[in-house]
Parts: structure tokens; sequence; C-alpha cells
């Protein structure tokens, strides 16, 4: 397999998580769906360190699915706080900045 | 030329300022009425004996200058203050300061049932307005000239509005400003235009300017003409001169003072001032001339048709000063300056003499006095006196004069205001006597007041006035036409009938007005009808107000209400369109922001989107 499939994958995979980001509706969701933009993306980087023999993109691999992880967790810990206040985790009524 | 002489006539100026400033400052003083007007009063004697110094060492024609830089511009001095201390300027000084000094005298018993601070204002007033018209006597160019002669309007508004609980009073103080105001804008613009053309504002340097033939003459008239506006304006010049006779609202001390002595004489001073320059301008001398003697005439003549004593003097000045400018219009501006001297010393007389019997009587009308030569005769024989000059009748103050104006306006060549001024020589004889034999010598009205001859401190301002009014007359008898200031200009010999003629027409004016209102031979009201018409327009002040009036009710209002209009709906409707579409558009561009987080993110991909598009296709 050349490195276009890999490619293609990736942008496949970005492309539901971003589906994800825009149209769901439950925040935990949209969570998800930036965790699979994320993993797009490393699946990107370490496509073009196998294919490129640099290991660069491996390493910025590691960070990133750090990185991830407390964004992750971060992510969570608003959501519960949300509910806490506002006693919902829809989207759609989280709109405070509504001009 | 720089000497120290100018002191005196600088103390002369500074006197009446510190007058001024004390009792503008020294609020607790002004307050108390009587000591603020004994301090004015105390500078007032004290400049008029640094004016007699400044006379006496300038009659030989000396000339002092003493300046200060004022307005630094680029490598020159754009503009100075100082004096300009001449045989002119300096003889006028003395005028100026002995009126003033007179008139707060005789103001402290006209003026005694004042409350006390208003009496403390009116003294700061009189010193303004001596120290205001002295700066532009001696003014050394056109800018300490022209504020100067803003300042005196000032002080004829404020001493015209004096009681200003009297709406009439107030209303004519804010007509004579405005009027004067008209002329001053010409009088402004003449002299920026002269300083383009000449690059200075000093009378001295324009002068040299002139006599070299330096200064171009091309647009001269407009300029000249510009300069003459503003003394139309202030000398009450036909059509502005409908401003001074509601003048007489003030106290009457006030009207000897500016309005016949010193401020109204200021255009005629101005023009005879600059005379070198409007030599080179014989058109507009031609206008001056017949704009003088027109307003003479018209003058004359409504001052026939009046019956308020105050009224008929001031409409004598407004004619007087018709006179004094037809002879700065003939090119003898020295013959006008001299009447307008002896004319200051005998209409202040007048007035003053006038003031004595409103005192008196309480009331300016005419046919409620009548028979005061038996319980006034000091008043009496003072009026006469002013009264007698006033005629030119010969060994009086005015005859001279008088008779100087009609030999130059004779020797200019000016045959139609020559008639007209004979004419008016007859008239002005002939409304004076009207005056002086309605309230002295008819038959008393009924009294409830009984009128006695004014007390000292009014008296003995008359009796300086009416001694010098003869005085002047007989030393000039004596000693010949030879003017006291300056070389002795013998530029015209009159014709030997012209004086005959002229005390002829005097004499038969009054002959007139004693057959008419002593004798009864000559029915007043028959007199009166065969001069219907012209009697009717006089009462009606010829129109003249009437048009003013409606030149201001539909020009000026009607273009104030259009531009009004434009203002209201054009400018403003215009930025109300704009600040509307501002709103809707903001109204409309909100409902973008929905608060959604999701609309968000869209909206940074679709931004990220174009962005990426637009790189690859640039």
């Amino acid at each position: 397999m050349g490195l276009e499939a890999y490619l293609t994958l990736a942008a496949v995979v970005f492309c539901i998580g971003f589906f994800g980001v825009i149209t769901r509706r439950n925040t935990i969701s949209i969570l998800l769906g930036i965790e699979l933009m994320l993993n797009s993306v490393n699946i990107n980087l370490v496509a073009f360190a196998r294919f490129s023999g640099d290991v660069t993109g491996m390493v910025f691999t590691v960070f990133t699915i750090c990185i991830t992880v407390t964004e992750a967790a971060l992510g969570l810990a608003i959501v519960i706080l949300l509910f806490r206040v506002r006693r919902t985790v829809t989207a759609d009524q989280l709109d405070l900045l509504k001009g | 030329m720089m000497t120290g002489d100018g002191m005196f006539a600088l103390a002369a100026l500074l006197l009446h300022a510190l007058g001024f400033v004390v009792l503008a400052l020294a609020w607790p003083l002004r307050r108390l009425g009587r000591p603020a007007a004994y301090f004015s009063i105390l500078c007032a004697v004290g400049s008029l004996a640094a004016a007699l110094t400044a006379w006496q060492r300038h009659v030989d024609g000396t000339v002092s200058r003493m300046v200060w830089e004022w307005l630094p511009a680029e490598g020159q001095t754009l503009t100075t203050v100082g004096v300009l201390a001449d045989a002119e300027s300096t003889v006028m000084l003395t005028l100026v300061a002995l009126v003033a000094c007179l008139v707060q005298v005789y103001s402290l018993g006209y003026l005694s049932d004042e409350p006390a601070p208003a009496l403390g204002r009116y003294y700061a007033y009189q010193s303004l307005f001596a120290f205001s018209m002295m700066g532009l006597v001696l003014a050394p160019n056109f800018v300490q000239l022209f504020i100067s002669w803003e300042l005196v309007g000032l002080c004829s508004y404020l001493l015209i509005g004096f009681w200003y609980q009297k709406p009439e009073a107030a209303r004519a103080a804010v007509k004579a400003f405005w009027i004067t105001k008209a002329g001053d804008v010409g009088l402004l613009i003449g002299i920026v235009l002269l300083w383009r053309q000449s690059g200075t504002f000093d009378l001295t340097e324009l002068r040299s300017l002139v006599e070299s033939g330096a200064l171009p003459v091309a647009g001269l008239s407009l300029i000249t003409f510009c300069i003459y506006l503003g003394a139309v304006g202030k000398s009450a010049q036909f059509p502005l001169h409908v401003w001074l006779p509601d003048a007489m609202e003030g106290p009457t001390p006030v009207s000897a003072l500016i309005h016949a002595a010193t401020m109204v004489t200021a255009g005629v001073y101005l023009l005879f001032r600059t005379e070198w320059l409007f030599a080179l301008t014989p058109d507009v001398l031609a206008v001056v001339a017949w704009v003088g003697a027109g307003t003479a005439l018209l003058a004359a003549i409504m001052a026939c048709a009046q019956d308020d004593i105050k009224r008929v003097l001031a409409y004598s000045t407004v004619s007087q000063l018709g006179y004094m400018m037809t002879a700065i219009g003939a090119g003898f501006a020295t013959a006008g300056f001299f009447h307008l001297l002896t004319h200051g010393v005998f209409k202040a007389l007048l007035f003053l003499g006038a003031g004595a019997i409103i005192h008196a009587v309480h009331s300016n009308n005419l046919p409620q006095m009548g028979g005061l030569a038996r319980r006034m005769p000091q008043t009496t024989i003072i009026f006469l006196v002013g009264t007698l000059s006033l005629a030119g009748i010969p060994l009086f103050g005015g005859f001279l004069s008088k008779e100087e104006i009609l030999g130059a306006v004779w020797a200019g060549g000016l045959t139609g205001p020559f008639i007209i001024l004979m004419v008016v020589a007859f008239l002005t004889a002939f409304y004076m006597f009207r005056v002086v034999f309605l309230a002295f010598f008819a038959t008393p009205a009924a009294h409830d007041t009984h009128p006695h001859d004014p007390p000292m401190t009014m008296a003995l301002p008359l009796w300086i006035l009416a001694v010098l009014s003869l005085g002047i007359g007989l030393y000039f008898t004596v000693a010949g036409p030879a003017l006291p200031f300056g070389p002795a200009e013998a530029e015209f010999h009159s014709p030997a009938w012209l004086m005959p003629v002229a005390v002829g027409s005097a004499v038969g004016g009054i002959l007139l007005a004693w057959l008419t209102y002593q004798r009864r031979i000559i029915d007043a009201e028959a007199l009166a009808g065969a001069f219907g018409p012209l009697r009717y327009a006089a009462h009606k002040r010829f129109w003249i107000d009437d048009v003013i009036d409606a030149a201001y009710g539909v020009v000026l209002l009607g273009l104030s209400r259009a531009v009004g209009w434009f203002d209201r709906y054009v400018i403003d409707g215009v930025l109300n369109v704009v600040s509307a579409w501002t709103l809707t558009t903001g109204d409309d561009l909100r409902t973008m922001q929905t608060g959604r987080v999701q609309d968000y993110v869209y909206g940074v991909a679709v931004g990220l989107m174009i962005l990426l598009l637009w790189v690859r296709l640039a």
C-alpha cells in the first residue's frame, strides 16, 4: 500500500470527526469528534514518517497523543462543570454568546 | 521724531485705564457708588491735565511716536501698540479728556438718585470709554485703531443700555450695536485689504508710502470706500444713522459725551486722519461729500418735526456730522476737523443743558416745558450760548468752523452740496430756536414740579463749556481762522459774499422760529401744513427705519430660515439616513452571532477553506 492510501484514510477519519463536531448536539460527542480529527492527523504524521524514513514525525505523534489525552481530560472536566451549572450538556442550549 | 513728549499723551490714556481697572476689580469700592465716582473723576482730572500738557507740547507740529512691538511675525513685527501724538491727535485728545472730565462731574449731580452699585458701574463704563476713545485718537496704526473703535462701540452699547430695565433702552442699545457693527465689517475689510496692498498697518509708514507714490492705486477706491463704511456706521451717516436718535434712551450725560462730542465723531476723525489716503480716490470723496450733505439735510428736516428735546439734539448731531463729512469730501478735511472740535464743545454743552432741563422738569417733551427762562435763568443763558454757536452766529464757537466748511465746500467746487448745506444752516437755526422758544419762553405749561437751576456739580461743567464755546469764537474772531493745531492751512479763500449769506440764512431761521413759536404771527400748524408730505415723511423718519427693518426681516431672517431649513432637513437628513442605515445593518449582522459553538467552528472551517483556495489560486 502506498502513501496515498494512508493519507486517504486520514482524510476520511478527519472528515468523519469534523462532521461529528459540527452536527452532534451532545457535548461529549463533539469531544469524540475532536479526538477523531486529532487521530487522523496522527495517522498522517506516522505515514509520512514511515515513508520518508524520518522518525521526527513519530516522536511528534507521541507528543500529540499525550496532548490529546490531556485535552480529553480537560474537556470532560469542563463538560461536568457545565452540567453542574446549566443542568444540560446539549450544545444547542449553551448559547450564552448569542448576539 | 522720537521724543519723550509722548509720555503725556500716554499718561492721559493710562489714567483712564487705571480708573477702569480699579473700578472693575475692586468691587467693594465700585459698590459704594460715590467714592467710586470720586476716584474716577480724580483720574479724569489727571488725564485732562496730561492731555493739556501733551497738546501744549505738540501744538507747534512736533510729532512723538511711542510704540511697542505687539504681534511678532516671521522676520518682522506685524503690528505695534502705542501712541502717535501730533498736533491733530493731541487737540482731539484734549477735547475727549475735557468733555469726559466735565461729563463725569456733571453725572454726579444728574445721577444722584441712582442706587450706589449702579453709579459705580456707570463710572467704570465711563472710564473704559474714555480710555478706548483716547486709544482710538492716539492710535499709531490701524489695528489699535480698530480695537479701540470696537471698544468705544461696546461702551456705547453698555451706556445706552445703562437703564437696562427699560425695554426701549435695551432695544436701543442692541440696535446701536448692530447697526454700527454693520459698518465696522466694512472697516475691517478695508484695513485688511489695505494691509494686503501695502504690507503695513502703520499710519506713518502708510503716509510715507502714499507721499512717495509707492502705494499701488489699483483697487484703492474699494479700500477707501470700505474704510468709509466704518465711518458711516460710527458717525451716523445715511443710511446707518438710525441708531443715533434711539441711542438717546441712555442717560443724558452719556449722550453728551458719546453721542455728541466724541464717539460719533470718530468716523470723521478717521477720515481726517487718513485724508492723504482718501485724497488718492476722488470718486470716494465725492460719495463722502454727497452722502454727508444728504445726511445733513435729512436729519435737519427730521429735527424740525421732533417734540423730544433730546431727539432734536440727536438729529442735529447727525446733521452736523453730515456737515463735517461734506467738508472732508470736498477735500478740505481740516475744515471738517475744526468743526468737529467746536461742535464737540457746544453740542456737549447743549446736551448737558438739555439734561439740566430734563432733570428739573422730569420730561423730554417740549410741550411740557415752557416758561423755563424765569425759573432756570442760568440754564437759559447756557443753552442760548450753545444754540447760537450751533446756529453759526458770529462771535460764537460754531460760527467760524461753519464758515470754514461752507467755504471749503464752495472751494471744492461742490455746488450741489453747498446749496444743501446753506438750506441746512437755515433749518438748523430754525429747529434750535424752536426748542429755545418752546422750552424757555413760551407760555408755561402746568408744572407739578418746581423746576430750578441745577446743583453746583451740574452747573459748573455747563458754565465751563459755555465760556469755552464763546471763548473759542471770540479767540478766532480776533486771531483769524488760524487753526490751533498743525501748520495753518490757507488752502482756500472763501468768497466775500459767503459770510453774509450764511449768517443771513441762520438769522432767517431764527426769525422764522421767533415769528412762529414766540409771537405766534405764523401759525405753527399752518407752517407745518405747508410742508404736509415732508412733515409726514419726517415723522415716519423717511421710512429708513422701516426699510432697514424690512431688510432685516425679509433678507436676513429669510436667509436664516432658508439656511436653517437646509441644515435641519438636508444636512441632518443625510446624517439621519446614514445613522439609521448603520443601525439596521448592525441589527441584521447581529443575528450572525448565534451563540452556538458549532456554528463558530463551521465558520472557522469555511474561512479556512476559502483561505486555502485563495492561496492556491493566487
